[in-house]
């Protein structure tokens, strides 16, 4: 099967099996590592891209369901922004498997709230684990590329 | 009017404090300090992982597995149906070198020969250019497998099993003995004697396992992936292969969080890439696991059971220990009788008593085998005694925290292994400063009012004291014998190389701020050479939280030498700038002077250890520390929550306060998952059954508020400027602390984790009956 | 070669299904079980899969005067946000923001949720507190049918061949009314329940129960409701409503299953509290 997408920006066109799972096509057909697989199954959320400004679970996505979508991954994500900048600063990434699903889930996060609380945040990453961190470091530097303040 | 209630899913504001006291000063440093040398390529998502690693002419590979808990494989056929030419297929009996994983004892197979031990056992290992084949490969082998007739999994069934594993199905039997127990209990004016029970924990890195291995056309074979320790991986592969050491070559990958899971196991799936590797032509051969094989094959947590008596006099003060620590080794030994150690040495925690007696065991079972996280056995043992400590706290009338105070250790004390303690004693410190920032008493008082009111929930607070000593055990370091060699180059750069990993902890970053604050230069001038066993010497394993302290003191101790070197053969002055160093080691360079210096291990002085009687000094330093849990817990359905934490630890001096901070962070939340929801649960052959992250449930940020961590810098550990090692510690306090104040919420005693609603509401419907 | 079809209109959908053999398509709407549960499978046969996701008309939600015309298209996290739903079921809203967290709740779908039939979904109590029902299309046209009777056995539903779910549709909740959802899970976020209840109680000016309307999720092998404690409840004041009697009840109508998330007796006793809560809240 045939799929058209824009990924980062680019257009691109895929040839794969329909049911072929959009992380593998990322990973293998187009190079993109950055996207981590922890489960397989939509729980860790390593595999976090955004498709049309949403964030999901690219484990999830078949490639049948792709034609036409707007995809960002972690290599799409500027890497001057705010967000980059607080988590090394606030030393946000400890092993690293989990950063970029978890810095995809936090580019959603802003882009539906600027300004998010702390509640906000703990929410809307819920569906990021990460072991290495207890997620301190994170809120700090969520809440700070949103602030531009750090919180200590 | 239309009402509306959701509960369970409102989130709490904690305060979001971090204090670092400096040497009693008490003032909060403020300084910006450097960043992470790996976090850009990590937040970028540019850093190369084991699976990200791109390879031409791959092949994948695969393990079949033995499906009863012990047994014999009488045969293994290949179904005639399938090409089997295609395949690249190992047995036992390709091994060219020993079949034994090596570590404490040879008497684990790389792979089965015939006689097994227990379920998920590698039995054949399959490779093949396409992963699909491999499914479709072991669907058509059929293992003709005569099960064990009595597998046991429990540890006291292991212990009265007429067929024993081992003799006495015991691995290690230890025994830490002070005073008179048995003369003291006749004494005694009140105690407890009660039994409890932990849980095996999965580490739940979030990157699984994985090694490639090449037959490179010089010979030698080389393995890239992700693990702790490549020393270990050497060490397996050359007795596995037979090959000598300089055709092998082990390259760490950037690992994906390891807490002890990345330790001994990446030796076996290093030994089954080599040897599949072996046959390949020359090909490179993946062997990734996904997250089921992973979680079902790779070693966790010991579940434990102790049976522990606790007594007192009036007035408050221990008068005995007395504890049967035993631990399920699985079905063998490998990492089990270091575990024992530690978690002995541990269990009588940081308190005076004069009468002490620990015997810990560790016991075969046809699980398979435990092995290291994070802690290490200290947080089973610790978990015992804190628990109880409450629990005669209650009996006794007394706050836990009166309690603790009364027999928290002194300098000038005798330790449980008869050390004598110096300065270096800050347990009660540690207690007070954590009643202090939790505003211990006045929460108390607050949930007493809280409990009395018609709420939904009840709270509770509690607390756990305890310390954790870093490095390896007694004599341990001085086997070791780690040595670290740091080298400079004519532009000024400076290199250091040592076996120790980054695994998500920070050892890259905090390495290289000590060796740039030794030598004085910029971080950008330093850097850790990649963990390559052709490059880069062995400085012992990546465990034990001694990186920091162990290996941190050594790369300081070399810096000093290269800087003495650079001043007495490459005129460098006492004062330099950056240039002025670079221009020396540039003048070094020209004048074909080696610019090469190595440190190697020193035991301090007075580190005396008996490691048969458990006496003298088990850890150059221990880390001291108190932590505080409030939780709340539903009354209908007796979910609880974490409503606040505070861990306050001395941990003699922060290298890098945010790293110690993300440490201490992240210890905690594993804690929390130990107390409160990870429970491995095992099926009828004895292989945890919730293999997913659907059913292992580890906390989410919907579960994780704030925690509130402070740092003390108040004693003198073994590391650089006196840091002492905090990798583990936070492990072991959060169990005990939420247990603690869960007890104190419900009025109950509770012996196991973890606590989840299930045990409680089995617990309170028990208690009510009996009423 | 698997075969990819993604019609624009349900009665494409339904003209495949009837083409061919039962089974032979694999139904992808959000794929969030579906993408899982194939990958897991072993020995995955080789099926072409009918992708609904294309189909305007299951994504609609459309609020009119008797109630609420969900798609089954439609998302949870649009579900979640959506100011009606927010406003006049909002359990529903409720219900939707616990499933999973947000990369499932973007992609997931209700009528996926439904049809999925685990015991455990989490919106299945809130519908049948709410006594939702369901719109079928088929090769004859559609049919309604009440949501409570499409759960009939552990994950099979009373969808026939070439059937396809296409809306859920909900009531207003009556003038009076006092809801309540709980859903007990082992943790806050990403968590399948362990028990999920829901309740709806339609009360009159004198505080008496007119009528009163459970559902009940992982508790037993399908999602279910109490119509016994439902019959009991009716016409009475809170002061009359006997706990035990109650609680006989649920006995009655639900028999609780052990798994490896909980046990049958913490299913069952957390049911019989939260119920009784539930009841409380009446006045």
């Amino acid at each position: 099967m045939k799929v058209s997408m824009q990924i980062n920006g680019q257009k691109m066109q895929v040839q794969a099996k329909p049911d072929s799972r959009l992380l593998d096509v990322l990973r293998d057909e187009l190079g993109l590592k950055g996207t981590k697989e922890g489960c397989g199954e939509g729980e860790c959320g390593a595999c976090a891209v955004l498709v049309n400004g949403q964030v999901l679970n690219s484990c999830l996505l078949p490639l049948g369901q792709m034609d036409n979508a707007d995809i960002v991954t972690i290599e799409g994500l500027p890497s001057d922004s705010p967000l980059v900048a607080s988590f090394h600063a606030c030393f946000a990434a400890q092993c690293g498997i989990c950063t970029p699903g978890m810095m995809m889930a936090a580019t959603a996060l802003l882009s539906e709230y600027p300004q998010p609380t702390l509640e906000e945040i703990r929410e809307g990453l819920s569906g990021n684990l990460c072991r290495c961190t207890g997620y301190g470091r994170i809120y700090e530097a969520v809440l700070q590329a949103a602030t531009g303040v750090t919180h200590g | 009017m239309c009402e509306y209630f959701v509960s369970g899913f409102d989130v709490f504001k904690v305060r979001f404090i971090m204090e670092i006291y400096k040497r009693d000063v008490g003032a909060v440093v403020d300084k910006a300090q450097p960043k992470r040398v790996d976090g850009l390529s990590k937040i970028l998502g540019t850093a190369v992982y084991v699976d990200d690693i791109e390879l031409n002419d791959v092949i994948y590979a695969t393990t079949l597995r033995t499906a009863s808990a012990g047994g014999v494989v009488e045969e293994i056929f290949f179904d005639p149906a399938l090409d089997w030419s295609e395949f690249i297929i190992v047995t036992a009996k390709d091994i060219p070198g020993l079949n034994a994983v090596k570590l404490l004892e040879n008497d684990q197979p790389v792979l089965v020969d015939r006689v097994f031990r227990h379920a998920g056992e590698a039995l054949v290992l399959l490779g093949h250019s396409e992963p699909d084949m491999l499914k479709k490969a072991l669907s058509h082998i059929r293992v003709h497998e005569v099960p064990l007739a009595h597998p046991v999994f429990d540890i006291d069934e292991a212990l009265s099993a007429e067929n024993k594993i081992i003799p006495g199905n015991v691995y290690s039997d230890y025994l830490l003995e002070k005073g008179d127990v048995d003369k003291s209990f006749d004494e005694i004016e009140c105690f407890i004697d009660a039994r409890f029970i932990t849980p095996s924990q999965e580490q739940l890195y979030i990157e699984p396992q994985g090694m490639i291995a090449i037959l490179q056309n010089d010979g030698v074979l080389r393995i890239d992936g992700s693990m702790q320790c490549p020393y270990y991986v050497l060490d397996a592969l050359e007795q596995c292969t037979g090959l000598s050491k300089d055709l092998l070559r082990v390259v760490q990958t950037t690992t994906g969080g390891a807490f002890g899971g990345k330790e001994d196991y990446p030796s076996v799936i290093a030994c089954h890439a080599a040897l599949l590797a072996i046959k390949a032509g020359g090909k490179p051969v993946k062997l990734v696991y996904e997250r089921g094989e992973d979680m079902r094959v790779t070693p966790k947590r010991h579940p434990s059971r102790t049976m522990l008596r606790l007594g007192a006099n009036r007035a408050g003060e221990l008068q005995f220990i007395d504890m049967d620590f035993a631990i399920d080794g699985g079905a063998y030994r490998t990492l089990s009788p270091v575990v024992l150690s530690r978690g002995v040495i541990h269990a009588p925690g940081p308190y005076f008593c004069k009468n002490i007696r620990v015997r810990g065991r560790a016991i075969a079972t046809n699980h398979p085998p435990f092995g290291a996280f994070r802690g290490f056995g200290a947080p089973q043992s610790i978990f015992a005694l804190e628990v109880a400590m409450d629990q005669l706290a209650a009996k006794l009338a007394m706050d836990p925290a009166e309690f603790r105070r009364k027999n928290l250790l002194r300098s000038g004390d005798v330790s449980p292994t008869g050390d004598i303690l110096q300065n270096d004693c800050f347990a009660q410190d540690a207690l007070e400063e954590a009643l202090r920032v939790s505003q211990y008493y006045e929460r108390q008082a607050e949930f007493k009012h809280w409990n009395k009111q018609n709420n939904g929930t009840v709270r509770g607070i509690g607390l756990a004291t305890f310390a954790h000593g870093a490095g390896f055990t007694g004599n341990g370091e001085l086997y070791l014998a780690s040595r670290v060699l740091l080298q400079a180059h004519g532009n000024g750069q400076v290199e250091i190389l040592c076996s120790n990993t980054e695994m998500g902890q920070g050892a890259a970053t905090t390495l290289v701020q000590i060796a740039a604050d030794a030598l004085q230069l910029p971080m950008d001038k330093i850097h850790l050479a990649q963990t390559d066993t052709t490059r880069v010497p062995n400085s012992g394993p990546t465990v034990a939280s001694r990186t920091c302290m162990v290996v941190g003191e050594l790369v300081e101790r070399a810096a000093n030498l290269l800087l003495q070197k650079l001043m007495t053969e490459g005129g460098l002055s006492k004062l330099y700038s950056v240039d002025e160093f670079a221009d020396a080691c540039l003048r070094m360079q020209e004048s074909k002077k080696d610019l090469l210096v190595s440190a190697s291990y020193q035991p301090p002085a007075q580190m005396l250890w008996d490691e048969n009687k458990f006496t003298g000094r088990a850890y150059s330093s221990f880390a001291w520390a108190a932590y505080i849990a409030e939780v709340e817990i539903d009354k209908l359905t007796y979910e609880t929550r974490i409503l606040n934490f505070t861990a306050v630890q001395e941990i003699g001096h922060a290298v890098h306060p945010q790293i110690v901070q993300g440490q201490i962070e992240g210890g905690v939340v594993q804690g929390i998952g130990y107390a409160l929801y990870e429970n491995v649960l095992w099926n009828d052959v004895g292989v945890m059954a919730n293999d997913r992250l659907t059913n292992y449930i580890i906390p989410t940020t919907a579960d994780i508020g704030p925690i509130q961590v402070v740092l003390m810098e108040k004693g003198l550990g073994a590391g650089p400027k006196g840091a002492k090692g905090v990798g583990e510690l936070p492990m072991d306090g959060p169990a005990p602390a939420i247990v603690n104040a869960i007890q104190q919420a419900l009025k109950m005693n509770i012996d196991q984790i973890p606590v989840m609603p299930e045990l409680l509401m089995k617990l309170a419907c028990s208690e009510r009956v009996s009423q | 070669m698997v075969e990819w079809v993604r019609p624009q209109r349900v009665g494409e959908a339904i003209s495949l299904l009837s083409k061919m053999p039962l089974d032979h398509y694999q139904i992808i709407s959000g794929g969030t079980d579906v993408m899982v549960t194939q990958r897991l499978s072993m020995h995955q046969k080789n099926r072409d899969w009918l992708d609904l996701s294309a189909i305007p008309d299951l994504k609609e939600i459309e609020v009119h005067d008797k109630g609420i015309r969900i798609g089954a298209g439609v998302t949870l996290s649009a579900l979640r946000r959506h100011p009606q739903v927010q406003k006049f079921w909002p359990m529903l809203a409720a219900s939707a923001a616990v499933t999973g967290a947000a990369p499932i709740q973007n992609r997931a779908t209700l009528g996926g949720n439904l049809c999925n039939a685990s015991p455990a979904a989490d919106n299945a109590p809130v519908l049948l507190a709410y006594g939702a029902s369901l719109e079928i299309a088929g090769q004859q046209g559609s049919r309604i049918m009440d949501y409570a009777a499409f759960h009939v056995a552990y994950r099979k539903t009373a969808l026939a061949a070439a059937e396809l779910l296409v809306a859920v549709h909900i009531p207003y909740p009556p003038d009076k009314s006092v809801s309540l959802y709980r859903k007990v899970g082992t943790r806050a976020a990403q968590a399948i329940a362990k028990v999920g209840v829901a309740a709806c109680f339609q009360i009159d000016a004198a505080k008496t129960i007119v009528q009163a309307r459970f559902g009940i999720a992982s508790v037993a092998a399908i999602p279910c409701s109490l119509p016994t404690v439902s019959h009991y409840l009716q016409g009475k004041k809170i002061k009359q409503i006997d706990a035990a009697i109650v609680r006989k009840g649920i006995t009655h109508d639900i028999a609780p299953v052990d798994d490896i998330r909980s046990s049958a007796e913490y299913r069952l006793e957390t049911t019989s509290r939260l119920i009784w809560d539930a009841i409380q809240h009446v006045e």
